[in-house]
């Protein structure tokens, strides 16, 4: 039987950190995508940043709306922005050596339709600046996705360590 | 190596069409993972489950939704089905949304059964809903039903899959 749920790539950063993590050259033969991420930014100063995801280098027609938990309050905001760009993961005044998990579901990504993303992301922090992430998104734009690229929001570094893993689930 | 991950039926709507079921689902998994892209063809309907063909009131879940300004939660108790999205505005009609439904130990006999899901909208200005439903029921769940709320229909182009995940 076929593989169901196969790993694509995985990308790890190294030293000096790296401006972004990028998949190119993603087969059509999956149904659906999953792209799992740990990472950390360099964005000084702060306890968490946004992480930002593009397709096929097309940083237009991107909206998303949130639902954010900061263990104090919760918020929902909406955006239109130059990716799907609004879970946030740990930056440099974070507790050191931690890192945030997220996770993209893109299903049908091959399709002809509009692109619709699942994420799910949080920023732990042994402090009071930690943050759970929902984000709906949608990419609105009908082209097959043959690549993901994933950077910080605001332009830093992702950290070393850091790392991303495309997942393809095959429905048949 | 036994698979872990495995795909167990998929639908895709060639037409507009009341639900999608899937039915006699073999109790070898130990956890079940059902994704659905809808589409409603009543903009602003809620996409639903029900199991084994229970239209009692033997349903309940409570959702967490941030539509873009607000976030908000609210509760159904003693229900005909678990409402899985939450609509504030109909969306738009160029996009299908996306619900990853979770669920775990659906083949026991002695526990109710539990999901756990993701929804987002697909509309231009999508909403992010997260839910927790319960079916008051101690049977196996053998088959699963995706409909639409106010008996709207799912528009073509919609496709859910059930994955079964095995524990060992």
């Amino acid at each position: 039987m076929a593989t169901t749920y196969e790993a694509i790539a995985t990308v790890t950063v190294g030293s000096g950190g790296a401006a972004n993590i990028e998949f190119t050259s993603i087969p059509a033969t999956y149904t659906d995508l999953l792209l799992r991420i740990s990472a950390r930014s360099t964005r000084s100063g702060v306890d968490a940043n946004e992480l930002k995801i593009t397709f096929n280098n097309n940083t237009s027609n991107y909206s998303e709306r949130t639902l954010r938990g900061s263990g104090s309050a919760v918020t929902s905001s909406s955006f239109t922005s130059a990716g799907i760009a609004n879970v946030l993961t740990n930056a440099t005044t974070s507790t050191a050596s931690t890192f945030g998990s997220t996770d993209y579901y893109i299903p049908n990504y091959a399709s002809a339709n509009n692109k619709s993303v699942s994420a799910d992301g949080v920023s732990e922090n042994n402090g009071t600046a930690a943050y759970a992430t929902f984000d709906a998104g949608l990419w609105s734009n009908s082209a097959a996705i043959t690549s993901v690229k994933i950077q910080d929001n605001d332009g830093n570094n992702l950290a070393q360590y850091s790392t991303a893993t495309l997942y393809g689930i095959k429905s048949s | 190596m036994p698979t872990t991950y495995e795909p167990i039926a998929t639908t895709t709507l060639g037409s507009n069409a009341a639900s999608i079921e899937f039915t006699s689902i073999s109790g070898s998994y130990t956890d079940l993972v059902l994704i659905v892209t809808p589409q409603q063809v009543t903009l602003g309907e809620d996409l639903a489950l029900q199991f084994n063909s229970d239209t009692g009131s033997n349903y309940s879940r409570t959702y967490l939704c941030g539509d873009g300004s607000t976030a908000h939660s609210n509760r159904s108790s003693n229900s005909t089905a678990i409402l899985l999205d939450h609509h504030g505005t109909p969306p738009t009609s160029g996009s299908f949304g996306v619900d990853i439904i979770n669920i775990q130990n659906y083949s026991n006999s002695t526990t109710y059964k539990t999901t756990i899901s993701r929804a987002s909208t697909g509309d231009s200005q999508p909403a992010a809903v997260a839910n927790v439903g319960m079916w008051r029921s101690t049977s196996a769940i053998t088959a699963i039903k995706i409909f639409c709320t106010n008996s709207s229909n799912l528009k073509t182009g919609t496709i859910a899959t059930l994955y079964g995940i095995k524990a060992a």
